[in-house]
């Protein structure tokens, strides 16, 4: 590099740089956070069954649901996305719980299964609520089509 | 090996070296499942082998990374490490962890895991990379603290070179955004919003210093060119990786709920991504042209040039592939997301990783520069296995991802995902053919530190 340009300036640079581009996005992230109200469907949240998708949300944790699906696009990539399954479903929660509940507990001959998880129907509510609440928030026209 | 104390970086790098392995064999099962759906039903379920993939993955790259820095820093200080013993006990806590880790993946449902690690008091387990218990993240967290505070204290005592003080930020970094891992609201725009402060922050930002500064090292010690030029080189690359990957962040931020500026923020800034990747491509390749001695350890050098051109093809020019918001659109979440996933984490992460493991085991293991000739033939012929598969697997991920999106997001009557993944597992049995190479490529890796070991070693020709 040209020996005009020396390490003091680039180290300034660095450090320069770096802090004044972490304070911007510092700053629109508060402004995100507070555009979100608006769009992050968190009015279900709030509501009555506001406990109910909470449950959902631990159950699609804690049985790691995000290891073969993607939800609004992340996650893996063995199986559909369930950020608009509720919407491809008819609207329906029922339909989820139905599917959910009838996978062969051993699988499928030599094709892709979800496993059975033997939830009871309490909890087969609260992941069809909480599929509900996230196909409800606002993603910006996201996924292309119903498919996912 | 010029102090006492760098030899606690042999652990280390071990241990990578066999989490690398249970990595791979993990990968191989879950490609065989892409195909054979049914293959290990229930009794590994693909979640559970994709958990065991990524997790390995991260603690091999946290456990070479901390290996060289336990190797870099005396010598770049010039004094021995402040606790070597801290070091050493630290090593066993966090193989320990991960052991058990990834029993409790393998032995028990996952639910159960979170059951008996308690997850309810702190529930942060079941987010895509963050999968492990509240307890071993905590283990983490320690871990890594007791890390800086050692290297730290080393730095404080020593010489203060730009090397060792862009390593320490970057680990520190890795430190501080890990802590997002703990943040884990029922808000689900929120959760994934800070969520991506652990994973991109960390890929396109901090890491790129520890990245930069490992890289640096090697050039400095393989080609004897001048600390000075090679100092403002790293300066300007980070600097750029930060400048470009901060705000870059927001490509993640296009379609999850979060508000549609981003879609300017995120691909304007991350489509200048690729510039810090490829600045270390010509820094690293003018370092060697410009170097002043001809280093024995031939194969160290090769190692850090593949690292510069593969990091570029796989974060630059597969990052840059599906960054653009109305590119992103349709490809978000598909096969093409896991062809740059692997690229960039290869060409990036394992290979730098595996740089400076080719240049220190050979002085850990009380060599005065290099392996001998037959060890080093063998280390190269792995890097082309390992490297070209690895180029192959990101071409089959990426043919099965144009047609996944054409046939799912665009043609006329889009079908169903199972429906499109039936149409394209041909690319997925040539993914796994690719991946078996890979394997191959990793056993002469391995072989390649068994082998020649009473020859003489290599001496440098001119
Ligand atoms: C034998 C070679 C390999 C095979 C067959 C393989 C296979 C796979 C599969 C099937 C997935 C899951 C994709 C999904 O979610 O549907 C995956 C994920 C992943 N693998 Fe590999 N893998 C291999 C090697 C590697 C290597 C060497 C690396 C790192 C350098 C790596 C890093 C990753 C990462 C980061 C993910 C998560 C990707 C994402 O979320 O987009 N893999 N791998
Ligand atoms: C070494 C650096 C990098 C690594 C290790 C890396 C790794 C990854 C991984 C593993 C994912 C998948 C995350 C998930 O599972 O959801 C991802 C996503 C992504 N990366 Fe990178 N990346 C790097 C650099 C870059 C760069 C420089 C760019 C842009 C130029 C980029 C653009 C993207 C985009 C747009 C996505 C989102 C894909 C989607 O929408 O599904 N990456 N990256
Ligand atoms: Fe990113």
């Amino acid at each position: 590099m040209a020996e005009a340009f020396t390490k003091s300036m680039a180290r300034n640079i660095f450090y320069g740089g770096s802090a004044f581009f972490f304070l911007l996005f510092l700053a629109l992230t508060f402004d995100s956070l507070g555009q979100l109200p608006n769009r992050d469907n968190r009015a279900a949240l709030e509501g009555e069954l506001g406990p109910v998708i909470a449950q959902g949300k631990t159950l699609w944790e804690v049985n790691n649901c995000v290891g073969c699906h993607t939800l609004l696009g992340e996650g893996a990539y063995f199986a559909p996305e369930l950020g608009n399954v509720y919407k491809r479903f008819g609207n329906s929660t029922d339909a989820i719980k139905g599917f959910i509940l009838s996978r062969p507990k051993d699988g499928i001959p030599g094709r892709r299964s979800m496993p059975q998880f033997n939830f009871n129907d309490e909890e087969l509510t609260a992941l069809a609520e909480f599929l509900k609440y996230v196909s409800e928030i606002n993603t910006a026209g996201w996924p292309p089509n119903i498919q996912g | 090996m010029k102090y006492q104390s760098q030899s606690v970086a042999k652990l280390y790098f071990i241990a990578a070296i066999a989490l690398f392995a249970a990595q791979i064999l993990f990968g191989l099962i879950m490609g065989l499942q892409y195909v054979v759906g049914d293959f290990l039903f229930p009794e590994i379920p693909f979640n559970v082998a994709r958990m065991v993939h990524t997790n390995t993955l991260i603690v091999w790259m946290l456990m070479a990374f901390m290996g060289a820095g336990y190797y870099m820093i005396p010598e770049e200080t010039e004094t021995e490490l402040f606790a070597p013993w801290l070091a050493n006990l630290m090593f066993w806590i966090f193989l320990a962890a991960a052991g058990a880790t990834v029993a409790g993946y393998l032995l028990v449902p996952y639910a159960t895991l979170a059951d008996l690690t308690m997850n309810e008091l702190l529930p942060t387990m079941g987010r895509e990379f963050l999968e492990q218990p509240t307890i071993t993240k905590i283990g983490i967290v320690i871990v890594a603290l007791s890390f800086l505070f050692n290297i730290g204290m080393t730095i404080l005592k020593g010489r203060k070179t730009v090397v060792n003080l862009v390593f320490l930020l970057g680990m520190v970094g890795l430190a501080v955004f890990f802590l997002f891992a703990f943040y884990n609201p029922v808000n689900v725009v929120l959760d994934k919003f800070f969520w991506w402060w652990v994973v991109h922050l960390w890929v396109e930002g901090v890491w790129e210093l520890i990245l930069g500064a490992i890289l640096a090292f090697v050039l400095i010690k393989t080609t004897g060119v001048d600390r000075e030029v090679i100092e403002k080189w790293l300066y300007i690359i980070i600097a750029m990786s930060l400048i470009t990957g901060i705000i870059g962040t927001g490509h993640h931020f296009f379609w999850i709920g979060t508000p549609e500026y981003w879609q300017w923020w995120g691909s304007i800034f991350s489509a200048m991504e690729p510039i810090p990747f490829f600045m270390m491509t010509v820094f690293a390749f003018n370092m060697v042209n410009k170097r002043r001695r001809e280093h024995p350890n031939k194969v160290a050098i090769l190692w850090a040039l593949g690292t510069a051109v593969m990091a570029f093809l796989g974060a630059g020019v597969w990052g840059f592939l599906h960054t653009l918001s109305p590119v992103n659109y349709y490809t978000h979440g598909t096969q093409i997301t896991a062809a740059h996933g692997h690229m960039a984490f290869y060409g990036a992460y394992v290979m730098i990783n595996l740089t400076i493991i080719s240049y220190a085991m050979p002085l850990l293991r009380g060599r005065n520069a290099a392996n001998p000739p037959k060890s080093q033939i063998l280390e190269m012929w792995s890097f082309w296995l390992m490297t070209i598969s690895m180029v192959f697997i990101t071409l089959f991920l990426t043919g099965a991802g144009i047609l996944q999106v054409y046939l799912q997001r665009i043609a006329e009557s889009p079908q169903s995902f199972m429906a499109v993944q039936d149409q394209i597992a041909l690319f997925y049995w040539l993914r796994e053919g690719a991946g078996l190479v890979f394997l191959i490529g990793l056993i002469v890796y391995i072989s390649s530190f068994f082998v020649g070991q009473s020859d003489p070693e290599a001496v440098a020709a001119d």
